[in-house]
């Protein structure tokens, strides 16, 4: 008989899903339609093996992370599960280099003091102290260096981001929480075309998505639209134009919003560019990362193009993102 | 052969959830209802939808319905909203080249949910 995990406490399943004995034992699950489709009951499992039919229909980047329905899960091994927004680990990291990347965006890198996992495009909490913790992408490929690559934009007045800006050293020590988030590179169909659109330092996550999609020799297209309202919000621009050079699946567009563009940038909003140049996006992945406006427009606009809604990712913490915190 | 191994299960599913959805979004009847929803998991919940709609399996109770569409009833949601809905739905049927017999079978099907839906 399998046995289920959650909380420190182990329970019979017998021939239940997880999702009844969970309930079953007073533990509180949100649910809906109890038929594995619309994803109310998603839970993690963080030891064991979950069946694959548990999986069917799931996002694969969702899958990847071994989240599961948990209403059509019948477990045929001892698993241990949580919900998917329970607390992550904290962890101590030295930081390596602190360098601005432009006048408003802090590049830091840190290396982490334990084995630390992730995937290029996921994110980390970064505390300034107990209470006070801020989102950052990472911008890092782990197979490419040990070290963590954070971009962080000035926030006026952000109680975060102006201590980052302020005070922190190469040779310090911060506190930073495990990764986690589902706007990440799955490997698999090397051909299919890949948009990826950024603003500001929404172009973090993108950086690391693009370089681990290079790294596994994604053969598809990789077009990369980066927007800006002048030609100062750019950073990293002599990295992406050096990758451009060495792989001729990707390419860099910036795309400045306000005014004349030189030669180089294209000129107008990102979306809009980034559509004009693929009005087709059946088939293709897409990834979204920065201002939520611009994100929330993409989502619809990239999806009335023609990608599947499940090909469709996107910067899981716009939230906070338009309350400053990025 | 029941109605959703006819329409092709699981898969007629999965083909018609994207078209379903941007009809939907796109429909000016209907579009301000989901101006303010999350639509990766909206996309999700229309699957479970048409998975009803066309037969298959499912666990949905008239009250599932009538508390999952509550907030949409005080926002004024009535029969001409649910019609629409209907209608998008067998245009994305029409569109996979499903025939007007089983369409009309998957019509019929969603009429069965109309008053819990509106919660008459």
């Amino acid at each position: 008989m399998a046995k289920v995990t959650y909380g420190g406490q182990s329970y019979e399943c017998g021939s239940n899903s997880v999702l009844d004995c969970l309930i079953t034992h007073g533990i509180s699950v949100p649910s809906s339609c109890h038929s594995g489709l619309c994803q109310s009951c998603l839970m993690r499992a963080v030891k064991g093996t979950v069946p694959e039919k548990a999986k069917a229909g799931l996002k694969p980047t969702l899958a990847a992370q071994n989240y599961f329905m948990s209403c059509s899960c019948y477990p045929e091994q001892d698993i241990e599960v949580v919900l998917p927004d329970s607390g992550m680990g904290k962890l101590a990291a030295k930081v390596t280099k602190v360098e601005f990347l432009n006048d408003d965006i802090l590049g830091i890198r840190l290396k982490p003091s334990r084995p630390f996992e992730y995937r290029a495009g996921q994110f980390i909490s970064l505390y300034k102290d107990e209470t006070t913790a801020r989102c950052y992408s990472l911008a890092s490929v782990p197979d490419l260096s040990e070290e963590l690559f954070l971009n962080v934009r000035r926030v006026p007045g952000g109680l975060v981001s102006g201590w980052l800006f302020a005070k922190l050293r190469a040779g310090d020590e911060v506190t930073i929480s495990e990764a986690t988030g589902d706007c990440f590179y799955v490997p698999g169909n090397p051909d299919q075309n890949i948009l990826l659109i950024a603003t500001g330092c929404g172009l973090a996550p993108l950086y690391g998505i693009v370089r681990d999609a290079l790294l596994h020799n994604h053969q598809g297209k990789l077009s990369l639209f980066h927007g800006s309202n002048d030609k100062n919000g750019f950073y990293l621009v002599k990295e992406l134009r050096r990758l451009e050079q060495t792989h001729a699946n990707f390419s860099y567009v910036p795309c400045i919003s306000d005014g004349e563009s030189p030669a180089g940038y294209a000129s107008g909003m990102v979306l809009d560019v980034a559509l004009a140049e693929y009005p087709d996006l059946s088939n293709w992945r897409v990834f979204l990362c920065g201002n939520p406006e611009m994100v929330k427009a993409a989502k619809k606009q990239t999806f009335f193009a023609g990608a599947s809604m499940s090909e469709i990712h996107v910067d899981p913490f716009q939230s906070a993102y338009s309350t400053g915190i990025c | 052969m029941s109605l959703y191994s006819e329409i092709g299960g699981d898969a007629a599913v999965n083909a018609a959830v994207d078209i379903f959805y941007r009809k939907v979004l796109k429909d000016d009847r209907i579009k301000r209802f989901f101006d303010d929803v999350d639509m990766e998991k909206q996309a999700a919940k229309q699957k479970a939808f048409l998975t009803m709609a066309f037969g298959g399996p499912n666990n949905y109770t008239g009250l599932d319905m009538r508390k999952g569409h509550e907030h949409l009833v005080k926002r004024g949601l009535n029969d001409s909203h649910f019609d629409a809905v209907v209608e998008d739905l067998a245009a994305t049927l029409k569109e996979l080249k499903v025939s007007d017999k089983l369409i009309a079978q998957v019509a019929a099907l969603c009429e069965t949910t109309r008053k819990d839906v509106l919660g008459k």
